[in-house]
């Protein structure tokens, strides 16, 4: 790998100011045996930006995720927090180094109760014992802080509903004073009123300006009300790149049903063939 | 378990029924059943104490019967239960560990009266050799991919021909060296107990207030989450098989001591498949991400008192098998329902 520290042009003419960027994914590739599942990705996020990752089931969103947040290697290519090239052979270093991530899973343990999750692999100790009481009190501060309702920090995780499990797994990721953000289809599964909540969750993280946030979702409506750019990952590469000023729902939707056309296209060729 | 008792009045829900608010007294007692997965477990055990302890006085209440019934019968189940809780909570079994009790009294004898190694280091390789088996375990299991059970079979199996192939089957004397140490650590009537009582009250702070502790649930209760979350889970389940074999050793050494021989047949399935349904009855689902220690310290009193109590009531051991089994069956019955009362419960 070299060490060359271009910034990645844009590929559908999107502003890429390259001294503003927090993170920089420069040519990654990712095969899993002769799976291919990404192919030369390149993608950038500004300070204080969320970015909206969008695409098809199986297009390669999670495993993209899952290599910046150090939960697996890429084959190829490189990733550049605020100008230097990091390997995250862990979370734990991928943590360290300001990236968290909030699972499509959550990575909630159910026996566990709502404190002991929030500081999972964080935990506070005295002499080797959990600092339980602390860890409590900090939990339900951080909690009403950003307005996350639940009955008791104390409650097992299992005991919560769909929006609250969601709540404090993103509370867990943004109280760990990350640099970067990445909530992997945080509205899914998600009844309106809950989506709202988390919704209003990442405005007010933007509104504060600390984090920067790449965010995959399946919704277009909501993609443009809370992101401030787009990106559209389709068979492993970038398709697509605009601030969400510069497109539309509806421009989405065409490109979508045009892969979608073009899918169907080859399969009938397939199967005339 | 430690998050209860640390709970705060005002936080407690109003459905988990509050001191003071208690609706009533059977209805406070089917709270504390619910809430303590330990409470069933005390109850039985202090019953069948009672029992056997005003039926037959004279015999069950006296000191030698007790320090058998607590530190030749208990002690041993309750130590080795207490590996099978952590590895029960995250996910994995040891079958094995019988094995190492076995094998690892023989080692003692062997590096001291063939190999004229001094007492503490013999002992000390000898307590060392559960920790290299553990840890064969877990690579077996964690890194190979293998199941647990098949793995701790087999390594089972291999212990034993170990031991029968080694010993030719004879039993051996105890060094005479390590008679003097053998004393404190398992030969006098209630050392073996005590160090059982020790050992299950830093586990049980081990479980319910280090990481190490949290990381066991979390491993057992959602491994791909703990992993995302950056637990080591394949350290975890190295660790807490090492931590289990160890405690086979122990007990495999403290038990010569007692019985002052060392007997090739001693150990084997029985201590192991006793310390596993001490863990269920206790209160530890083999589900994992649950278990308690506590629980498991009660479940091998439960059964060491069945055992001695029978024995003292001059009742044949023949059904006692029977009851245990019944007992598993019924607690594990239990534990699910109460499972189900508690989520209800606190919802």
């Amino acid at each position: 790998m070299t060490a060359e520290p271009t910034p990645t042009p844009a590929p559908d003419g999107a502003v890429a100011d390259a001294q503003g960027d927090v993170l920089q994914v420069e040519h990654i590739s990712k095969r899993f045996g002769v799976v291919r599942a990404l192919h030369d990705v390149n993608l950038h996020l500004g300070r204080g930006e969320v970015l909206g990752l969008l695409g098809d089931n199986g297009a390669g969103k999670s495993t993209l995720i899952k290599i910046i947040c150090g939960f697996q290697p890429a084959s190829a290519g490189k990733i550049i927090l605020e100008g230097q090239e990091v390997t995250f052979r862990s979370v734990d270093q991928a943590r360290a180094a300001g990236i968290d991530c909030v699972y499509q899973d959550l990575a909630l343990i159910n026996e566990l109760t709502v404190y002991h999750n929030m500081f999972l692999n964080r935990e506070r100790t005295r002499w080797t014992l959990l600092s339980n009481r602390s860890m409590r009190r900090t939990a339900k501060e951080q909690l009403d802080r950003i307005g996350v309702n639940i009955p008791s920090v104390d409650a097992e995780v299992a005991k919560l509903s769909g929006g609250q499990r969601q709540a404090i797994a993103v509370a867990r990721a943004v109280t760990s004073n990350a640099k970067v953000l990445l909530l992997d289809e945080p509205l899914a599964a998600m009844g309106a009123k809950e989506g709202a909540m988390i919704l209003e969750l990442v405005k007010d993280l933007k509104k504060q300006g600390q984090v920067s946030i790449i965010m995959i979702m399946h919704n277009y409506g909501q993609a443009l009300e809370v992101c401030d750019r787009i990106n559209l990952l389709q068979h492993g590469e970038i398709t697509f790149d605009k601030m969400v000023k510069d497109t539309s729902v509806q421009e989405l939707n065409d490109i979508v049903i045009e892969e979608y056309r073009r899918a169907l296209q080859e399969r009938q060729q397939a199967e005339a063939g | 378990m430690s998050e209860i008792t640390e709970r705060t009045p005002q936080d407690v829900s109003p459905a988990a029924g509050p001191p003071g608010r208690a609706p009533s007294p059977v209805g406070a007692a089917l709270g504390v059943l619910t809430r303590q997965r330990e409470a069933t477990v005390f109850i039985v055990a202090v019953v069948l104490l009672l029992y056997f302890g005003i039926r037959y006085n004279s015999t069950f209440v006296s000191q030698t019967n007790l320090a058998n019934l607590l530190s030749e019968t208990a002690a041993p189940i309750i130590v080795i239960a207490i590996g099978e809780v952590f590895l029960l909570i995250c996910g994995e079994i040891d079958l094995s560990a019988g094995f190492v009790f076995t094998f690892a009294p023989f080692l003692m004898h062997y590096l001291i009266d063939f190999y004229g190694w001094p007492v503490w280091p013999a002992i000390i390789v000898s307590l060392l050799f559960g920790v290299v088996v553990g840890w064969f375990n877990g690579f077996l299991t964690v890194t190979m991919g293998l199941p647990s059970f098949i793995t701790t079979l087999g390594t089972g199996f291999i212990l034993l021909g170990l031991t029968l192939t080694t010993s030719h089957a004879y039993p051996a004397n105890i060094p005479a060296a390590t008679v003097g140490i053998g004393r404190w650590l398992g030969a006098a009537p209630w050392s073996q107990f005590i160090i059982a009582v020790i050992l299950t009250a830093v586990f049980y702070v081990v479980l319910n207030r280090t990481k190490w502790g949290l990381y066991t649930v979390a491993t057992g209760g959602n491994a791909l989450g703990a992993r995302e979350a950056g637990i080591r889970t394949g350290r975890i389940k190295y660790g807490n098989f090492m931590l289990t074999s160890t405690l086979g050793a122990l007990v495999g050494l403290q038990t010569a001591w007692y019985t002052n021989t060392i007997d090739p047949s001693a150990g084997g399935y029985q201590p192991m498949f006793y310390a596993v349904t001490a863990a269920v009855i206790g209160g530890t689902a083999m589900l994992g991400g649950q278990g308690t220690i506590v629980g498991a310290f009660l479940g091998g009193i439960v059964l060491a008192t069945l055992i001695n109590g029978l024995n003292v009531a001059g009742i044949s051991a023949n059904p006692l098998d029977i009851v245990f089994g019944a007992a598993i069956l019924l607690s594990m019955i239990a534990n699910v329902r109460l499972a189900r009362l508690r989520a209800a419960g606190r919802n």
